[in-house]
């Protein structure tokens, strides 16, 4: 890392976050997670294997573009299987592409906060992703963002880009062996997807009930391009805090952006999307579904109109499904110019009592009936995604919802 | 089949249902008339058991067993069944597991009775999201044909439908009322709220009723009754109910 970026770090280091509780990082090992390289996947016991799938994580480089697996500071696997797709670790990518440098902590600052400065400062590893130029990449690319060991901080950075005209699949799970009860991750996520590109980015955490989660990512959409994300976190965490920025700099650039969370009892979520609509004829849908049983769930959601002629709508939507749950939506709407066309909607509640009757008429009891309504509340149902991928998260987010 | 004795309800303190006596034997079709806020659909809707629907007095006797407390699911396992006139939308769950639901067996049960009455297309859909009227009175019936009432409630089962749709709609009420059968092997029994009457262009009911401010205020032959409602409009029934009131 040239030491102009390090010098622009070491100022943001004692920096807090705007948003989410602060967490003391110095409460963190740097120590340990050497972990070796594994070609075959064959240090994984059945428990973590069992546990990993919770993530959307097979471990296996079947049907699978590329693959990439991270366990604490070391990758222990990474292959491509499919021609047109290029996946390194980014340490190796960083030293292999001097143009690399050109997307490295472009999107984000290093001094934006603690996270990103100490990220920037004291880098483990992270995926680089790139779609080749029209390459339609059908298969997804699986990586995974494991914490292994009890007690580390994982700090991460990753890049995606989509050259012009390519198609690229990627799911992402973030999780902890089952054993590990406190850690921290941070990860830096930067997304370029150039003209008429398109991407599907689905992530899936599935943390310990001790973890403290700070990602910071930026997406950068040129002419054309489409960048969808799916964000799914079911299962019990101490506190995830992002608020993702998606800008469309190309005319006709697209993104949907879709979530949908559960906050469990000690849980604390402040989780955002902000989309600038910075050119003609760009388009933005962010829906964002949450869930408490208990714990605190913040929803944010900004548009920003730079541009005539941009359309963009926001939904944020809460179920309150125990007595103390809350949820706070935040849906936010600036127009900078006329012409914009951008709208929200949001709504916090229980189960409407008509619904569980309706379902009851049917013979359902009442739990089965709230049951059912929550996980269709949960469902997310994307357009014009591939087959394989659609059932990879209908796979995962069954898997998931075990035990909700 | 069913009894309905001296049957009170009220709606957020409010008496809609005052004394309601009905029996319906195994195997007949009865019919409700009478103008919109009379009680008919309250009626229904305390016949399944909803919560707004605070019986204050009466009982209802169901297959002989007093029903009045029972929860709308046990309702439902012990043979009511009940298609909505305006049935909510649930976001996020296919129609097709909903019939799943309504049958209690598997997917080939529910696909094949959405293949009867061209309603294949919609199994994917979520339930009542974006369907029109005629849309969904068709998945109520098909709901009511998968979970194969003893008795059978219908909530004005043509509002919304559109001629072309009116024929089917017709059809599957003969089904789930067993029509095409001899009345004595019939075991099915119906109870039908119509403002139009189109329903008896399709079946024989055997006798009508007509509410009124929350009572029954009088019994007849379904067709006469209809006649007599086209022709000279329900004020004739409330005045009718004022002089038997005296």
């Amino acid at each position: 890392m040239p030491d102009d970026l390090k010098g622009v770090a070491a100022r943001g280091r004692d920096k807090k976050a705007e948003a989410g509780q602060d967490v003391d990082l110095n409460q963190y090992s740097r120590q340990g997670g050497d972990w070796a390289y594994d070609e075959q996947y064959q240090g994984f016991d059945a428990a973590e294997r069992s546990h990993l799938l919770k993530a959307g994580i097979e471990l296996t480089d079947e049907e699978h573009a590329a693959t990439f697996f991270q366990a604490d500071r070391a990758v222990m696997h990474c292959k491509v299987s499919q021609p047109g797709v290029e996946v390194l670790p980014i340490t190796e990518a960083l030293a292999r592409y001097e143009w690399l440098t050109d997307y490295y902590w472009r999107l984000v600052a290093p001094d934006s906060d603690k996270y990103t400065a100490q990220t920037a400062l004291d880098l483990d590893n992270g995926y680089f992703i790139r779609a080749l130029p029209g390459a339609k990449i059908a298969y997804p690319v699986e990586t995974c963002l494991y914490i292994r060991t009890e007690g580390l901080a994982q700090h991460v950075h990753n890049i995606v880009i989509a050259e012009p005209e390519s198609e690229l699949n990627v799911i992402t799970g973030c999780t902890t062996h089952p054993g590990v009860k406190a850690g921290l991750h941070l990860g830096i996520s930067e997304f370029y997807v150039k003209a008429g590109a398109r991407v599907n980015f689905t992530m899936v955490h599935n943390w310990g009930s001790d973890i403290h989660v700070r990602p910071r990512s930026a997406i950068l959409v040129e002419e054309k391009g489409t960048f969808i994300s799916n964000y799914i976190l079911l299962k019990p965490v101490k506190s995830v805090q992002m608020d993702p920025l998606v800008r469309l700099t190309g005319t006709g650039a697209v993104t949907t952006l879709q979530s949908i969370v559960v906050a469990h009892p000690d849980t604390e979520l402040d989780l955002g999307s902000r989309v600038y609509l910075e050119a003609p004829q760009t388009r933005a849908e962010v829906i964002a579904r949450s869930v408490t049983t208990g714990g605190k769930s913040i929803s944010r959601g900004h548009l920003v109109g730079k541009f005539p002629d941009v359309k963009a709508h926001l939904e944020c939507q809460g179920l309150i499904l125990s007595e103390t749950g809350i949820i706070h939506a935040i849906p936010e709407l600036s127009g900078e110019v006329a012409g914009v066309e951008m709208s929200h909607e949001a709504a916090v509640g229980k189960i409407a009592q008509e619904e569980i009757e309706y379902l009851m008429a049917r013979g359902l009891d009442e739990d089965e009936a709230a049951s059912t309504i929550v996980r269709g509340f949960l469902s997310i149902k994307i357009e014009g995604l591939p087959l394989a991928l659609e059932e990879e998260i209908e796979r995962t987010i069954r898997e998931a919802r075990k035990g909700l | 089949m069913l009894q309905i004795e001296d049957l009170w309800v009220t709606i957020e303190d409010k008496e809609v249902l005052k004394g309601i006596n009905l029996k319906i034997q195994t195997g007949e079709t009865h019919i409700l008339f009478g103008k919109n806020g009379s009680g008919k659909s309250t009626l229904l809707m305390t016949l399944m058991g909803f919560a707004r629907y605070k019986v204050v007095q009466g009982r209802i006797l169901f297959k002989g067993t007093d029903i009045t407390q029972m929860p709308t699911y046990e309702r439902a396992r012990l043979g009511l069944g009940l298609a909505f006139q305006r049935p909510p939308t649930i976001r996020g769950v296919k129609t097709l597991d909903l019939l799943q639901v309504c049958s209690g067996k598997g997917r080939p049960a529910a696909e094949a009775l959405a293949f009867d009455y061209d309603f294949e297309n919609f199994l994917e859909r979520e339930i009542n999201y974006g369907f029109s009227g005629g849309e969904i009175k068709k998945s109520e019936l098909l709901q009511l044909l998968a979970q194969d009432p003893a008795l059978v409630l219908l909530d004005e089962p043509e509002s919304g439908v559109d001629l072309e749709n009116l024929q089917m709609v017709g059809e599957i009420i003969r089904r789930l009322l067993q029509k095409e059968r001899r009345r004595a092997d019939r075991d099915k029994s119906g109870l039908i709220i119509t403002h139009t009457g189109f329903i008896l262009n399709y079946l024989n009911a055997d006798k009508g009723h007509v509410m009124c401010d929350g009572q029954i205020a009088c019994h007849g032959i379904p067709r006469e009754i209809l006649e007599h409602i086209k022709e000279q409009g329900y004020e004739e029934c409330v005045r009718c109910l004022t002089i038997s009131k005296e």
